[in-house]
């Protein structure tokens, strides 16, 4: 215990001085920030409960929208915003950003959990390949119905709006960095929580086993719904981040980017290693690098390289980082490894 | 919205025409998904992709001055050596796995064909002109363009051809043996690893065959692979595995309904309709079976 206490105290430390210390990187950090978050909270449902979804995405990107919606509807009317392209004939005061980013942010947790609870009980309960397809189809037709909609912009996107005149050339990427470290912060603490309860067992006896566990009384589909609100709610939020760091939202590219973004959360917890509190935090960080690597150095071959990624992961690698160390160091796990039956089992081999 | 539709009676003959002739070719496309479904219990997110790949096939021999109808030839010939090709590298190592991986590594497969699509030919939306001219009905009230019907047609003889095949020839046989209990096929001396390649195979031909057909109809474009991915899994599940009738049927219902949506919702929506009735078809099918204490699996 004391020792994970110095390790916590460690990295709170290195996440708060990373700005200042790599000042170049600060919205690759945000990024990450968002990511890992993206990462813990899919894991909720694919590593922990073992309902595969492609859906998350669906919350990331309405929190992205109505995030932006309420920043510049609480002061402006929307309709004109996103017709001119935003920024050029309303301009925030720093009160009213901060204010606005507030009141969205939450508004932006606040309704995708609502929805995640109110289509919840239609879709989770679908099992297996259905849950996975049913929503990648969900995910694919909000991209494609809010490219639809006029208010927020439609096919020419929403203009999110710019970081108010204040505090200097740094303070925009420190703002957002400080914002999104605190969403990952607070969301590595609930699910660390979370993880600690008997809430916890009930999701994974869901994923051993869902009618055992149906038959020993547990409800499951309360469990199911609530497990998701709790995802629904984290990425939400950071959607609602990302949206005003990326400063630019559209419905298929931004928003609802079910063939990046989807994919790479759930990617990330399968390479960090799925049904562990770890291993997503672990995954994101290994993936943002490798993918930045590639971007930059593979430019215009990108979406090859991360298919490929795809694949090979996915074949040889199921069993991510997290699994494989804990193939090679069972101690460090808290399991009792008998010598001898190990020597007889690596003989096997 | 625009509800012309229900007022003018030629608007509607002539939506459930187009989508008749449409959902054939859906059918077509649902066909492969569920022969490999079945076989080997897979579902092939780059379904859509090799359709669209078969499409550009045709569509490359139309740049060369070939007549693109001769793609319906040639491209489920050069789809079934890339569908042999794509299970020997990657879906043998998926096949007894997860369903889950599966999907995921097929989605990889279809991102990186996306890409390359955008590569190799480039990101315009194309088509394929076969010059066949059109048919009008009712007065010139309904057209039908002939590629369309050509389309149809020649969806109907791929897939009667299949069904024979697979109900005399040997390997149709050890095809449906597999389906039924692969480890029993096994036992009695039947090569599974080579009815799943060969199954994968043909899967990928007859997306090459929809697809030349797409090109010569519609038009192709690297992204569209998805929603036909989409479309044959909603026919799957609603006809259900091994029901062919049922298959033809529902992918003519989908197309006549994609049809409807585009005239009654507009064209922005048309996609987005196709994936919210899949969603809604899987809820329905959830409620109804849960009445029974099931579930769809």
């Amino acid at each position: 215990m004391n020792k994970n206490l110095i390790l916590y105290t460690g990295i709170l430390i290195f996440g708060l001085a990373a700005p200042f210390i790599f000042p170049a990187f600060k919205v690759q950090l945000s990024i990450l920030c968002v990511l890992i978050v993206l990462a813990t909270t899919w894991n909720i449902q694919g590593g922990e409960m073992g309902y595969n979804t492609f859906g998350n995405i669906l919350f990331y990107g309405l929190g992205m929208y109505l995030c932006a919606s309420v920043q510049v509807g609480m002061f402006f009317p929307l309709a004109e915003w996103t017709e001119s392209g935003g920024e050029k004939t309303f301009v925030h005061t720093p009160a009213q950003f901060f204010q606005g980013m507030a009141a969205g942010l939450v508004v932006a947790a606040v309704i995708p959990t609502i929805v995640a609870g109110l289509i919840g009980y239609a879709i989770l309960g679908l099992r297996g390949h259905y849950f996975a397809i049913c929503t990648l189809g969900l995910g694919v037709a909000a991209g494609e119905i809010s490219g639809g909609i006029e208010i927020i912009g439609a096919g020419q996107g929403f203009t999110t709006p710019p970081f108010p005149n204040v505090g200097g050339l740094e303070a925009r990427g420190e703002f957002f960095y400080f914002l999104s470290f605190g969403a990952l912060v607070l969301t590595f603490l609930a699910v660390r929580a979370i993880y600690s309860t008997r809430f916890k067992l009930i999701l994974n006896a869901i994923r051993d086993n869902e009618d055992k566990a149906e038959a020993m009384g547990i409800e499951t589909m309360k469990y199911k719904i609530i497990g998701w609100m709790v995802s629904a709610f984290f990425c939400g939020l950071a959607g609602g981040i990302m949206g005003g760091l990326v400063g630019y939202i559209d419905s298929t590219d931004v928003a609802f980017d079910g063939r990046e973004m989807g994919v790479f959360m759930v990617l990330m917890a399968i390479l960090g290693g799925k049904g562990t509190l770890w291993g997503p935090v672990i995954g994101a960080t290994v993936f943002h690098v490798f993918k930045e690597g590639f971007w930059t150095f593979f430019l215009g071959w990108q979406y090859v390289a991360l298919g490929v990624l795809i694949v090979v992961i996915v074949i040889y690698f199921p069993e991510g980082i997290m699994g494989w160390l804990r193939e090679k160091y069972p101690e460090r796990f808290g399991e009792v490894v008998d010598e001898a039956d190990r020597k007889a089992q690596v003989e096997l081999k | 919205m625009d509800f012309m539709v229900f007022q003018y009676p030629m608007i509607t003959i002539q939506a459930c025409l187009d989508g008749i002739l449409l959902g054939v070719l859906f059918a077509l496309i649902a066909y492969g998904m569920a022969l490999q479904w079945g076989v080997m219990n897979i579902i092939n997110i780059a379904q859509g992709d090799l359709v669209i790949l078969g499409g550009y096939i045709a569509y490359f021999m139309y740049l060369y001055g070939i007549h693109p109808a001769w793609g319906v030839i040639v491209s489920p010939i050069i789809m079934y050596f890339v569908g042999v090709g794509i299970y020997k590298l990657v879906i043998n190592k998926v096949v007894d796995r997860d369903l889950f991986i599966s999907i995921l590594a097929t989605f990889g497969i279809s991102i990186l064909f996306m890409q390359l699509m955008n590569f190799a030919f480039g990101a315009d939306v194309v088509l394929a002109n076969s010059g066949y001219g059109t048919t009008f009905l009712f007065d010139s009230n309904v057209v039908l363009p002939n590629s369309k019907i050509f389309s149809a047609f020649v969806s109907i003889v791929f897939a009667i051809c299949l069904v024979i095949y697979m109900k005399k020839s040997k390997l149709g046989r050890a095809i449906r043996a597999t389906a039924q209990n692969a480890r029993a096929a096994k036992i009695l001396g039947v090569d599974t690893e080579k009815v799943y390649a060969a199954t994968f195979g043909i899967n990928a031909a007859l997306c090459g065959v929809a697809g030349a057909l797409i090109s010569i109809t519609f038009t192709i474009h690297p992204y569209m692979g998805l929603p036909y991915t989409i479309r044959s899994f909603m026919i799957v599940i609603v006809a259900g595995l091994g029901n062919l009738p049922g298959v033809a049927l529902s992918g003519m219902g989908l197309g006549v309904f994609e049809e409807f949506a585009d005239y009654i919702l507009g064209t922005e929506f048309r996609i987005g309709s196709v994936f919210l009735l899949l969603v809604l078809i899987l809820v329905y099918r959830r409620f109804k079976l849960s009445r029974k204490r099931e579930y769809l699996k």
